[in-house]
């Protein structure tokens, strides 16, 4: 009876293999053609699917000079960097007192910065827009940086303050009778070993900075500014006819955060899935 | 442990009574003898950040609202007649049904697919899941524009998708799919249940993974059979990542300004457009800033409202 359960089991189990590799390829299928279109030489009619004869990286090299990706890469890292450190230690802070003290209001106040969670950007543009404006920073990267630190606070803080909640009272504790004040403790004991929640809170920016679209598309009008995904939709109206050097400027916009992904893929799913999780 | 010099928020509570010595203060629940008062120091530099970068804007946009702007010119008070015309507009209704549609693709669909696919994975451990969980996660961090470029090639006249159904003999089927007026919505839609289904996978699959493996055995004891067990097992073991997979794919529904925008411009004629890209078109393409200002604001109380009820409805009233 056993034997018969377990093929019995078997066979539900290469069904089931049989079921993930069909999502899989789904998944995969149009990332593959990207790739693949990318590879084409530039000018084939070929839409993907056909096989390049050869790796052809040529249309890399064009996207990257005739498509100023360079340039755009530049705004683009300026800009993620900045705003990748700039919340993290924010959030660090905030997420710390939040977690760890206990004060007038900062219940309160909590709920106020989890509201930044769930106001889509959408609302706020229309406002930034025009206030950034008035003090003659549209067109900069300020205009690009504030409002998006600004945003990823919401999250960082939530996390940040759940992993001090859990953090170890031992620990600091610890350190105090060492005669340790709360900003030494903060940087030098509980940060080190926040790691991994402070991976997933770098990476999480990182990805939703280099991915921003609106933002940039309603504040920056000069070329020198641009970030990759705006590059990106500029190139496409201009080389619509040309899919394989849009499929390579695709490629390259999305590169920089699959390699980071694929390296951190559990500090990543660990993060947007704590996006839906309410208090 | 002795770099505590000045300029640090501590300073502020060194100045305070309540050194780090009365350890064993009066309330058990304080952090190891913190002078709470120094906690607003820790969070004054991001709520002022949040304040004029979110909050503001927010409050701001509620008052446009309330307006008639061109964006340059003199406003003139409008009341709430920018929040009537989103019913009774039939062009800023179409938005609003239109964005109800995409949930069926963004956030129906997808928690449905992924249900079922648990409902048959989870009845047996499974190996390789890493492999599979990265791959089926992979289109959630791939930029929308990226994404867009990838399903244009695809939907386009002689993209992909034409290329199998002419090579399967449905070649009468085959035509412009993001030109086509009445299949245009749901083909910006399937882009979303692309992009979703393999969150709502991750989530469930992980979910079901956490089911006790003894409540299966118990149920295949009672003589329960595969749809049984789903219904008395799985389903009630994965309320928790239902609702989040609910909140996460609704939310992204609402807000899919880059994949309109990029996809179709709201076309062909409107038949696209969605509440965050009439924001965009109103205050930056025909200068209807007041009107734009209140999609915004009704977007985001759409968005607060049914993950609220969601959250609610799924999890029921316990916590």
């Amino acid at each position: 009876m056993t034997t018969s359960a377990a093929r019995g089991s078997r066979s539900e189990q290469t069904a089931n293999y049989a079921v993930l590799a069909v999502f899989t390829v789904i998944a995969l299928v149009p990332i593959v053609g990207i790739l693949l279109t990318a590879f084409t030489p530039e000018g084939s009619t070929a839409t993907g699917f056909a096989l390049p004869h050869s790796l052809d990286w040529h249309n890399f090299v064009t996207a990257w000079q005739r498509g100023h990706f360079g340039t755009y890469m530049k705004s683009s890292l300026i800009v993620t960097i900045s705003v990748v450190v700039a919340s993290a230690v924010l959030s660090t802070m905030a997420g710390f007192a939040f977690g760890t003290m206990d004060f007038a209001g900062s219940g309160a106040l909590f709920y106020l910065v989890l509201l930044g969670l769930m106001v889509p950007e959408e609302a706020l543009v229309v406002p930034l827009y025009f206030d950034l404006r008035g003090l003659g920073v549209t067109d900069t990267y300020w205009a690009l940086i504030l409002p998006q630190t600004a945003q990823s606070i919401s999250f960082g803080t939530f996390w940040m303050r759940a992993y001090f909640r859990s953090s170890p009272r031992s620990i600091t504790e610890a350190a105090r009778v060492d005669g340790a004040t709360s900003w030494t403790v903060l940087w030098r004991v509980l940060v080190p070993i926040g790691r991994p929640a402070i991976t997933t809170m770098l990476v999480i920016t990182w990805m939703w900075t280099w991915n921003e679209f609106l933002l940039p598309l309603v504040m920056i009008t000069s070329d020198s500014l641009r970030t990759v995904p705006l590059g990106l939709a500029f190139f496409q109206g201009q080389h619509t006819s040309d899919l394989s050097l849009l499929a390579a400027a695709a490629a390259l916009v999305a590169l920089p955060v699959v390699v980071l992904y694929l390296l951190l893929q559990r500090s990543f799913i660990r993060g947007m899935l704590a996006g839906g999780v309410k208090e | 442990m002795t770099h505590t010099v000045a300029r640090r928020p501590d300073v502020a509570a060194a100045a305070s009574p309540a050194l780090p010595t009365r350890r064993s203060g009066r309330r058990s629940r304080r952090a190891p003898g913190e002078p709470r008062r120094v906690g607003y120091l820790y969070i004054a530099p991001a709520l002022v950040v949040y304040g004029c970068f979110v909050l503001f804007p927010l409050v701001h946009a509620a008052w446009i609202s309330l307006f008639n702007w061109d964006g340059l010119g003199p406003s003139s008070w409008a009341g709430i007649s920018n929040y009537t015309a989103l019913v009774t507009d039939s062009s800023l209704r179409g938005p609003f049904v239109h964005s109800l549609v995409l949930l069926i693709f963004y956030a129906v669909l997808p928690v449905a697919i992924a249900f079922l696919l648990a409902a048959v994975l989870s009845r047996h451990q499974l190996r390789g899941m890493t492999f599979f969980r990265t791959v089926l996660f992979l289109p959630q961090v791939i930029a929308m524009v990226v994404v867009a470029v990838a399903w244009r090639s695809i939907y386009s006249p002689d993209g992909l998708l034409n290329g199998v159904l002419h090579r399967i003999g449905l070649g009468s089927l085959t035509r412009a799919w993001l030109g086509d007026f009445n299949l245009a919505l749901p083909a910006v839609g399937l882009i979303g249940t692309w992009v979703e289904v393999g969150l709502c996978l991750v989530l469930f699959l992980a979910g079901a993974q956490r089911i006790p493996r003894e409540l299966y055995e118990a149920a295949r004891m009672d003589g329960a059979g595969a749809i049984r067990e789903f219904l008395v097992v799985t389903l009630p073991g994965l309320r928790g990542e239902a609702s989040v997979a609910l909140t996460l794919t609704i939310v992204a529904g609402l807000r899919n300004f880059d994949l309109v925008y990029l996809t179709t411009g709201g076309g062909p004629g409107n038949a696209t457009s969605v509440p965050s890209y009439e924001v965009y078109h109103r205050a930056f393409d025909t200068n209807e800033v007041g009107s734009a200002a209140a999609i915004g604001i009704a977007l985001t109380a759409l968005i607060f409202v049914v993950t609220f009820v969601v959250s609610r409805a799924v999890e029921g009233p316990r916590s």
